[in-house]
């Protein structure tokens, strides 16, 4: 049994669908981490959920990346611990500059919540390894400020390196190449816009989610990298 | 008593969807001659008395790096004001 730490801000709202994932679809521990948490340690995996953390005041994530939880976090990302930003949680790993990049107010400056197809552009990461390169896959989003932005070069450097997970089939918000996931140089922290953890029960639409929860419990199982 | 007056904007080259916004309502109202609409924030800190302008320059400088903007979209300038 493997355990996942879901860290929760005031303002969080999709907490609650990353702890019935993980529990209930992946049968693995799931455990809530206030964001007053200084040491995280104990988690296998450490899971940023989406929301309006700090009522996503003065830019969204701009004020959690100050939680002691986020500096624990930090910490573990840099044991090579497995994070997951989500949404909210992918706002949160950019500003605290963890991924590269910065996430805008969408093109259309609509909130956009609807089902989008996601192509994987890399299936040998720790959070895409149930897939095959090129595999379209169905997941949610439901976000106001999702508009991936990063300038020419550091995009060729992700392009590169294999950092963009997962892209827009079609342009959903207006980011840069249609970029929906990125990863961390090493690899081991990925943020995304679309939601894994709300399609995990197919009575909800696609079970597609759990591709990318269960590749994580692999890389767990086969001890890391 | 002296105020932080700080100004965020969008860098120069990244699209500003809420100021296109503007923009185009503005000339559905007839202000062709308006180019470009470019919206951002605007930010008072008022601070504690401080006989070193120096250093308050600093601070000032350092809490706009690290909170107030976001250094790979926006950019930021500032006035303090002594009253």
């Amino acid at each position: 049994m493997r355990t996942f730490g879901i860290i929760v801000f005031p303002g969080s709202n999709c907490d609650s669908d990353c702890f019935y994932a993980v529990r209930d679809y992946l049968n693995q521990d799931a455990q809530y981490v206030w964001h007053e948490e200084t040491n995280l340690d104990k988690y296998d995996v450490l899971m940023i959920p989406g929301g309006f953390s700090y009522g996503d005041y003065l830019r969204p994530g701009a004020l959690a990346r100050f939680s002691p939880a986020v500096d624990a976090l930090v910490k573990e990302a840099e044991k090579g611990k497995l994070v997951v930003g989500i949404c909210n949680g992918f706002q949160v790993l950019t500003e605290l500059g963890l991924l590269p990049g910065a996430l805008m107010r969408n093109k259309n400056l609509k909130f956009i919540c609807k089902y989008v197809n996601v192509r994987v552009e890399n299936a040998s990461t720790p959070f895409t390894s149930r897939l095959k390169m090129g595999q379209t896959i169905k997941l949610p989003v439901a976000h106001k400020d999702g508009n991936y932005y990063v300038d020419e070069d550091t995009l060729q450097q992700l392009k590169k390196n294999g950092q963009v997970v997962l892209r827009y089939s079609e342009d959903v918000n207006g980011s840069v190449d249609r970029i929906a996931a990125v990863t961390n140089r090493q690899g081991n922290v990925v943020g995304m816009m679309p939601h894994p953890e709300r399609a995990c029960d197919p009575l909800l639409g696609s079970s597609d989610g759990m591709y990318i929860l269960g590749s994580m419990l692999d890389h767990l199982l086969k001890g890391g990298f | 008593m002296a105020q932080a007056r700080v100004y965020v904007t969008l860098k120069r080259g990244i699209l500003d969807p809420q100021g296109e916004a503007v923009k185009n309502a503005l000339h559905t109202l007839g202000y062709e001659n308006i180019d470009e609409v470019r919206v951002g924030k605007y930010v008072v800190l008022t601070l504690q008395d401080s006989s070193d302008s120096e250093a308050l320059k600093n601070t000032v400088e350092e809490i706009c790096k690290k909170v107030l903007t976001n250094p790979v979209i926006e950019d930021f300038s500032f006035e303090i004001v002594e009253g």
